[in-house]
């Protein structure tokens, strides 16, 4: 199990993929809001999402597991 | 009968027996770990693979540790002359005798006096315990290494290539230079092993986790640069070298220029949406001569972008954010690169740029914690005391401490460019407004009229801010269009290149740390 995790503190501001889909490595995958700046969150590996941990406008801490994959 | 050896004849054999280094398992041992010998490695580093030793005979009375373990080179590097020092591993692992240490001291004496760069070429296990007495705590014992180091400081550029292990009191040879160059898998840097660790405090962990090269080079920032072989450390080491001069008291050497790569220009690089992220390397890579970037750094705070470029053929370092990791934000690692980058630069006399798109330092406990006021001071600091030309672009944001940090009017640049996107402001539109008028936005109850409200304060935010009216202010220089910043930036460091002033009278600063 691959975890993606968020590289600074700030809200959820976009999703952009759900459970079941197949991730390239590099990919956008969520966009975090923070010190009113979009901060693009990149799979580190491929994989498949096997869950996504936050919801748009959830506070996540540096480090927090945002998705999960397979 | 053998008619007996010839005074050269034995002193060629000696010489022989000492250039072999350790017993052969040692030497096999060095192949199995994609490692070079030590005399190979200085065959590869200098011009020629010339250099003259000193010291060859060290400890030759022992018979089995050649050189006592480190070779002292003096050569040269792209025809400027270098001192060297270079572990032997295959000599007690390259651990450090009484004369291996008086080798080190000699030959760092030998930089001092001619001031000249040196480079350590590093591969030690640490102390040789047996020997401790001769080399740990007497007067010109390994302490005096260190000692040496300080106060070559500034004064000759000191390179670290990591190879091996760096242990213990070792560790603090890279701490000491200005750029720790490291090999993937091999080299490390510890206080305590392992196995050490596990003994003393319970703790198990691996040495790639605890003291790799990919883990000082990515997270601690103890080390500079990350290198896949031996060849490589070698090859940076000597492109390194070709932008410093040999000694504060010299310049760097200008070479001939070269155009910018070839790619889309400023004006579409640059998003019109100021939260939008987008790429600093590609600005950067419009600005400076093709293929000129000596990145250090690259792996650590990566929302920083710290390098030395060349511009129209003259050595300059770059300071840029990097929007597209972390928004750009500045952090703890990222404040403590940049004070040390911009050391090292005014230290040799190496021009500074400051590319600006900054939304401000980091907030919230885990970095007040982590004390990021402390380390802020510290860039500001080391930018505001850097008394070589600076140049303070805006590109686009530069909001608070931001703009402080990054050489803003205040801080003595010698010019304040913003391009046509740039924004200096106490913070961004959006924080403002909601700052100011906070209350009165929870009173207005209906949401249609309330986004209304907000967005006409925050035009009103953006007229106020608006870059022509700080430029009419006199608060930035000039405002460049996006296709001219190259040239005005080429033009601008030639001008200033007679630049000499005195920052401060006193015995030396107390800034944080």
């Amino acid at each position: 199990m691959k975890e993606i995790t968020a590289s600074m503190a700030g809200t959820v501001l976009n999703i952009m993929a759900t459970t079941g889909d197949d991730v390239t490595e590099g990919q956008e995958v969520l966009m975090l809001e923070s010190m009113k700046m979009e901060i693009p969150v990149e799979a580190s590996v491929a994989g498949k999402v096997a869950e996504v941990r936050v919801s748009i406008g959830d506070f996540v801490n540096e480090g927090d597991i945002l998705i999960t994959l397979e | 009968m053998a008619s007996a050896k010839t005074l050269s004849e034995t002193l060629r054999d000696r010489i022989d027996e000492i250039k072999a280094g350790g017993q052969e398992k040692y030497h096999q041992k060095l192949k199995e770990q994609n490692k070079l010998f030590v005399r190979n490695r200085l065959q590869l580093l200098f011009d020629n693979g010339d250099y003259e030793e000193d010291g060859r005979f060290a400890n030759y009375q022992a018979g089995d540790l050649p050189a006592d373990g480190v070779v002292t080179a003096i050569g040269k590097i792209n025809g400027q002359t270098v001192c060297v020092m270079a572990n032997d591993s295959t000599i007690k692992a390259g651990s450090w005798g009484a004369r291996t240490v008086e080798k080190i001291i000699r030959i760092q004496e030998t930089a001092e006096k001619l001031k000249v760069p040196i480079l350590y070429l590093v591969d030690s296990a640490g102390a040789r315990i047996t020997d401790q007495l001769q080399m740990f705590p007497n007067r010109r014992g390994a302490g005096k290494i260190f000692h040496n180091q300080v106060k070559l400081s500034g004064m000759v550029p000191q390179i670290c290539l990591l190879f091996g292990p760096s242990a213990a009191g070792g560790a603090y040879i890279p701490a000491f230079c200005d750029i720790v160059i490291m090999v993937d898998q091999n080299a490390s840097m510890y206080l305590g092993s392992p196995r050490m660790a596990e003994k003393v405090i319970g703790e198990k962990v691996s040495l790639e986790e605890m003291g790799g090269a990919r883990m000082h080079c990515s997270v601690s920032g103890c080390g500079d640069m990350l290198v896949y072989s031996e060849e490589e450390a070698i090859n940076a080491a000597q492109k390194y070298l070709s932008y410093f001069p040999a000694n504060f008291q010299a310049k760097p050497i200008k070479v001939e220029g070269k155009e910018a790569k070839e790619g889309r220009g400023l004006e579409d690089i640059i998003p019109k949406n100021q939260n939008a992220p987008f790429d600093m390397y590609e600005c950067i890579d419009s600005l400076i001569d093709n293929g000129s970037l000596f990145e250090i750094k690259r792996l650590f705070a990566p929302e920083l972008v710290t390098g030395l470029a060349r511009m129209d053929g003259r050595v300059v370092g770059v300071i840029a954010n990097q929007p597209k990791v972390k928004g750009g934000v500045l952090f703890v690692d990222s404040a403590d690169k940049a004070a040390k980058f911009i050391q090292l630069c005014d230290a040799f006399h190496i021009p500074l740029l400051f590319l600006s798109d900054v939304p401000g330092f980091m907030i919230g406990t885990k970095v007040e914690r982590a004390g990021i006021i402390r380390h802020g001071a510290k860039l500001i600091a080391a930018m505001s005391s850097a008394t070589v030309p600076k140049i303070s672009v805006i590109v686009r944001k530069a909001y608070g401490a931001g703009l402080y940090a990054m050489a803003g009017p205040a801080f003595e640049p010698d010019c304040c460019i913003a391009l046509p996107t740039a924004q200096i402001a106490v913070m961004g539109p959006e924080a403002a407004v909601n700052a100011v008028y906070s209350n009165k936005i929870n009173e207005i109850e209906d949401p249609k009229e309330r986004a209304a409200f907000v967005q006409q304060k925050q035009q009103e935010y953006k007229e106020h801010i608006d870059i022509y009216k700080l430029a009419s202010e006199l608060i930035v220089d000039d405002i460049v269009s996006p296709a001219k910043l190259r040239k005005v930036l080429l033009d601008r460091f030639a001008l200033y290149e007679t630049k000499e002033i005195t920052f401060s009278v006193r015995k030396h600063p107390v800034y944080p740390v």
